[in-house]
């Protein structure tokens, strides 16, 4: 197996989102990571930012698309959003980028709990395979992998990405 | 008409008789038994080799439905059951619609069955006008229009007085009451067993009280007033235990059980199998093994089948919402056969709690097969293997909780007074 | 013969949810864990999440129940699933139109889910024997015998109180043999491996065989609530003390209902609950129902909660269908 080292993806990303804030001038951005890579994610580069407003979390769960066919998942959590998102600044993060549904999902989410003046997508992966048309603002690294390979996210204390195939 | 039955093994309690014997039958009566009368010439021969004869069963509690409940059961469709069931002769509780508290009820009932030649229908009469616990029935006309007995069926008589007045006016005349033993108030909105079952399940209880409290009033007025009354369908254990003692005094009493039992218990009830929904009750396993004792020790002289057809209806329903009973004539030897599987009777004994038993009950000269009496016969293939289904059910109440259970023990043929009035259809013997 | 559990299917996964008894622990926690998610949907501006979005939940109340029939419509709400109320008094069905009738009528409809309440015992376990394979019921009260969500909203309440079930001692104070209620807490208690529960009350309302269930009878309050953890007060129903059953509703409160004074008795953190609708002054005081260690309201809101798990769970139940993957 192939553990790939994260801490040198996760600087270069917290520079470019320093870079998104002043750029977009977002007044205090709220930061908000996606169950459970997410968040351990957005931990790193929420202490790398230093941002003033405590950092949210979101359990896609109930807001998934297959839930017919995969039921309920058994360790859901409870999402966490410590202030309104009414009219702020939103840099949603999550670990991996590949079709697009979590991130749909974590959209429909957000809105469900106010208007939100704007969101930004950060990843510390990106893969081929989107099945929607969204993309990222800030991306750690893009990663190509065939149908039968997973890149997967350790943590929570050192997070390193591990490749795996299916058999 | 001479039928030859020949070749099986006759078991006729009454007269002490288990052997293997020819049976020879002339006018409606038991002509001989192993020797041919002199110019003996059979008309019939039913080969019974391998099979048992023994006398036909007398069924002393079942429902015909007949007036008044057509759509659950008919005097033709269920007389048929009850002869594939191997029964010549069974009794019917006065609650039918109309109530059987007048002769002409009676005399309808008798006319059906007498027009359906399958059994010998015994109605039991009123005890009371109505069943309403109130005014004394006519109790000597409707004993001359043929109730062999009086009840007052599931009804009850709270009126203490009237019980007793009842019971001397039996007394008098000397008849046979029937008594279900249930005091109204302590059973009142129950339909299960009062116990730890009927608890977990939440249904409403029938406490062994209910049953004992009722005996015991009854026991007491016996004894004031000299009737001669028979406990019908026992349930408790302390009820058979009070029965007892009261034999032991000489008291004039005697007691059934329904087969139903002595094979289940409330523990059955626990999926809500409204199948399971009897009244008296299923109780504890400690009640269906003194019921069982009582059987043994003689207390309990009779096995009735309690059979109570209903349609599909009655039993599609929450539990308290159905009605109670089971259809149980096709049931009722297998299941006593059963006993003799488990060690608990012989099978003579088995065989006398079906015949010769419920006979001396209702002092009938019937229930054995003793020369010249009445040729009513039950014969058996004590080896056939078969399971109840609803679409081998003659009955038209296909509600039994004994769906899909396997029996060992079949009736071939049924003969009520010399004639065969069931015959298994596949057996062509 | 073990008997087949029908609240599973054959994955032993929840597909009805009648009764506590027979559940395992594991199910009841996930259940209770789920719930936990699910209050967090309450904080939201729009308080739903689209996860039952196109299913069609009837609430089938053959017994008056405004509440519950309110809290199970409002968790079918959140959970974006389309609701139906049938409410049918008992005596329109007791002649003419059967309850199965009833339910062929309401399957054609392409129902999901029926949520059951009804005045006999066994009714929910009769529609879930009879109903296609795809509907999930739940029963919201039957008869005396169980109301499973509301126990797994009481035990919800519970574990938010006290954390773990092991070390509490639980007494529930009324009519047992009457509740719903109180069997299906007795079993969830039990099952979630409390150290000991006591029922309180006089003999008219706890007969003897209720030990059977695993708890301890007390007929004297004063000595039941003795370091007690979770006070649980039962409804007494009118009719019961018009009845024969209790002499007056003056004597019931004097011998059982919840005073401060009793209170004290139980751990000085000891909470209390209380199905609602409460009689003040019959089975407590307003001096408790008000009081600091009431957590009567909060039972309320976390019933919605713990309703929107046991749709969910019933609803998400994967056997027979395709597992996908998932991203």
């Amino acid at each position: 197996m192939n553990h790939i080292e994260t801490e040198q993806c996760l600087a270069q990303m917290a520079s470019e989102l320093k870079a998104l804030i002043q750029q977009r001038g977002m007044q205090s951005p709220l930061m908000i990571g996606i169950h459970t890579g997410g968040v351990w994610v957005a931990e790193k580069l929420y202490e790398k930012l230093q941002l003033s407003d405590p950092l949210g979390s979101l359990d896609i769960s109930f807001y998934r698309d297959d839930f017919t066919r995969i039921g309920l998942h058994p360790e859901v959590k409870p999402s966490n959003l410590p202030i309104t998102v009414e009219d702020r600044h939103i840099i949603l993060v999550d670990d991996v980028l590949h079709t697009g549904r979590t991130i749909r999902a974590a959209l429909n989410e957000i809105f469900d709990y106010g208007r939100p003046a704007s969101i930004s997508l950060a990843v510390l992966v990106e893969r081929d395979g989107r099945e929607l048309p969204i993309e990222a603002n800030v991306v750690g690294q893009h990663v190509e992998l065939s149908a039968n390979q997973h890149i997967k996210l350790e943590g929570p204390e050192r997070l390193q990405l591990v490749v795996q195939e299916d058999e | 008409m001479k039928i030859l039955i020949k070749g099986g093994r006759i078991i006729d309690p009454a007269n002490k008789l288990d052997a293997q014997h020819d049976l020879f039958i002339d006018k409606g009566l038991i002509a001989a038994i192993g020797q041919a009368p002199d110019g003996f010439s059979a008309d019939q021969v039913i080969d019974a080799s391998g099979q048992i004869v023994i006398p036909g069963l007398i069924d002393l509690q079942a429902r015909l439905r007949e007036p008044g409940q057509e759509h659950k059961g008919t005097i033709e469709s269920e007389t048929r059951a009850a002869a594939s069931g191997g029964i010549t002769t069974l009794c019917c509780p006065p609650d039918t619609i109309p109530i059987i508290d007048t002769p002409a009820v009676a005399k309808l009932i008798l006319e059906r069955a007498k027009q359906t030649n399958r059994v010998h229908v015994l109605p039991i009469g009123a005890l009371t006008t109505g069943l309403k616990g109130e005014h004394l029935s006519e109790m000597h006309t409707l004993h001359e229009a043929g109730c062999i007995a009086f009840s007052n069926s599931d009804a009850p008589i709270s009126n203490t007085l009237v019980l007793r007045r009842a019971m001397e006016y039996a007394a008098s005349h000397g008849l046979t009451l029937f008594m279900h033993a249930n005091d109204k108030w302590l059973a009142q909105g129950g339909v299960a067993h009062e116990g730890p079952v009927g608890l977990r399940l939440g249904l409403a209880g029938i406490p062994e009280s209910a049953e004992t409290v009722e005996v015991a009033r009854i026991l007491a007025l016996v004894e004031q007033t000299g009737a001669r009354v028979h406990f019908g369908q026992l349930s408790t254990g302390r009820a058979v235990e009070m029965l007892q003692r009261a034999r032991q005094r000489g008291l004039p009493v005697s007691a059934d059980v329904a087969v139903h039992q002595l094979h289940l218990t409330e523990m059955d009830l626990l999926d809500y199998n409204s199948y399971c929904h009897v009244l008296p009750p299923l109780r504890s396993q400690r009640d269906r093994d003194a019921l069982r004792s009582g059987l043994k020790d003689g207390t309990i002289i009779a096995i009735c089948s309690d059979h109570q057809p209903h349609d599909v209806d009655a039993k599609q329903a929450p539990f308290a919402d159905t009605e109670a009973g089971i259809s149980a004539v096709e049931t009722l030897l297998p299941l006593t056969l059963r006993l003799v599987d488990d060690g608990l009777l012989e099978l003579s004994e088995a065989i006398a709690k079906l015949s010769h038993g419920p006979a001396k009950i209702l002092g009938l000269n019937a229930g054995h097969l003793g020369l010249d009496g009445r040729a009513d016969v039950c014969i058996f293939d004590p080896d056939t293997h078969w399971s109840l289904q609803e679409d081998n059910m003659q009955s038209q109440g296909k509600n039994s909780p004994f769906l899909a259970w396997d029996f060992k023990g079949q009736v071939t043929h049924t003969l009520r007074a010399g004639r065969l009035s069931y015959q298994k259809p596949e057996s062509g013997r | 013969m073990k008997r087949h559990n029908i609240q599973l299917n054959e994955a032993g996964e929840l597909h009805h949810f009648l009764d506590v008894e027979g559940l395992k622990r594991e199910l009841l926690v996930n259940i209770l864990d789920a719930a936990e998610s699910f209050t967090s949907v309450k904080a939201q501006q729009v308080k739903k999440v689209p996860l039952l979005r196109g299913k069609a939940i009837v609430n089938l109340f053959f017994e008056p129940s405004t509440r519950t029939r309110n809290t199970f419509e409002l968790a079918a709400k959140r959970l974006s699933a389309d609701t139906l109320n049938v409410n049918i008094s008992t005596s329109a069905t007791s002649k003419g139109e059967t309850l199965l009738d009833m339910l062929n009528n309401l399957e054609a409809m392409h129902c999901d889910m029926f949520v059951v309440r009804h005045a006999q015992s066994g009714a929910a376990h009769f529609i879930a024997q009879h109903v296609a394979p795809h509907i999930s019921v739940i029963n919201a009260g039957d008869g005396s015998h169980a109301h499973p969500t509301q126990a797994m909203l009481d035990m919800f309440t519970i574990r938010r109180h006290k954390g773990a079930f092991a070390d509490l001692k639980v007494a529930i104070v009324g009519d047992i043999l009457h509740s719903r209620v109180a069997r299906s807490q007795i079993h969830a208690l039990t099952t979630l491996g409390v150290t000991e529960v006591r029922v309180i009350g006089p003999k008219t309302l706890i007969p003897d065989d209720t030990a059977s269930l695993g708890v301890h009878i007390y007929h004297d309050i004063w000595e039941g609530l003795r370091d007690v953890d979770v006070v649980i007060m039962l409804r007494l129903q009118k009719e019961r003390m018009s009845g024969a059953l209790l002499p007056s509703e003056h004597e019931y409160f004097k011998l059982y209902g919840l005073s401060p004074e009793k209170l004290a008795i139980a751990k000085p953190d000891a909470i209390v609950m209380h199905p609602g609708p409460i009689n003040r002054g019959v089975e407590i005081s307003s001096e408790v129902a008000d009081g600091p260690q009431s957590v009567i309201l909060e039972q309320v809101s976390n019933g919605i909660a713990v309703r929107m798990a046991v749709m969910s769970i019933l609803m998400g139940q994967t056997f027979g269908k395709e597992k996908g993957a998932s991203e």
